[in-house]
């Protein structure tokens, strides 16, 4: 056998004992949502809220802030 | 804007680890499923409740040391934003539970713990509230934060180790532990408590700022 063929045979035995390793534990995850790659549109909707959550109180900081200073003068 | 870095700080550390919390990969261990990814979400919310009524009990006793009112005003304001990070983990716990043991609610040492605790708290607050007397409502409640500091150590450190919990982690559950061996969990868990920290830090700020404001606002007028 060549260099490529047992290259080739090793990435394939390597790939089937993860697998087999996933399958001994056989603990059910939402492996299809992450491999339809779903979970990056749950990710993304997650961001926007706290990050629309972050901007709301920078801009309640930023009043406070202002008010600071209009009872300081 | 320069003393403003820990805000940054915090929704950085948060955001990382909303994201990154969905994203790696995480041990497969049987009961919890995909659901062992609350650890970022639920746990911290309880971690970061706790680090706060830490700081509301530091300020208490230096209240009761100095007798400034604004030491009794930090430790009110950090009770109030622990007390509103323990509700969310008790609603965030009460889903999971209803998808995991099929009940919002069990009779479960854990549980109650947090419940006892959670209810000391709003004791606290109820507390505060009955007194007219300023001093005299900073002098009683101080002193009671602190019992409720060790109602908070008690149940929800220490008993829940002594007895058998279906929670996990409790009583050979599976959960993130060092038994479980995994440390990629750590790189997201410990993160995700410090910013949650922070920005529940960064809320007491504004309303501690809002309660100079109006103290300022009172004395002007007198």
């Amino acid at each position: 056998m060549n260099f490529k063929g047992t290259a080739i045979l090793a990435l394939i035995l390597s790939l089937f004992s993860a697998v087999s390793v996933r399958a001994q534990q056989g603990v059910e995850m939402a492996d299809t949502m992450r491999s339809e790659g779903k979970i990056y549109i749950v990710v993304a909707v997650i961001a926007i809220i706290f990050i629309g959550i972050v901007i709301y109180m920078i801009s309640l900081d930023r009043k406070l802030s202002k008010l600071e200073k209009e009872l300081r003068d | 804007m320069a003393k403003n870095w820990w805000k940054a700080v915090a929704v950085i550390l948060v955001l990382f680890a909303l994201i990154g919390g969905l994203l790696i990969d995480v041990p497969r261990l049987p009961i919890l499923n995909e659901t062992i990814r609350n650890l970022f979400y639920h746990v911290t919310m309880w971690f970061a409740m706790m680090i706060l009524m830490t700081a509301s009990v530091v300020y208490s006793i230096k209240y009761l040391r100095s007798g400034k009112e604004l030491d009794d005003a930090k430790a009110k304001i950090a009770a109030e934003i622990g007390l509103f990070l323990g509700v969310l983990g008790i609603a965030t716990g009460s889903i999971w539970a209803k998808f995991t043991w099929g009940a919002y609610w069990i009779n479960d040492p854990k549980l109650n713990g947090a419940a006892v605790t959670i209810l000391a708290y709003f004791a606290y607050m109820i507390l505060r509230n009955s007194f007219d007397d300023e001093e005299k409502r900073a002098k009683i409640s101080a002193v009671y934060n602190i019992f409720a500091y060790v109602l908070l150590i008690v149940f929800l450190m220490i008993l829940p180790r002594m007895t058998d919990s279906l929670h996990p982690g409790n009583g050979g559950n599976p959960a993130f532990s060092q038994y479980d061996l995994d440390n990629t969990m750590r790189i997201i868990f410990y993160p995700a408590i410090i910013g949650w920290t922070l920005i529940g830090v960064w809320l007491g700020e504004l309303k501690l700022r809002l309660h100079k404001l109006r103290i300022k606002k009172l004395e002007d007028e007198l």
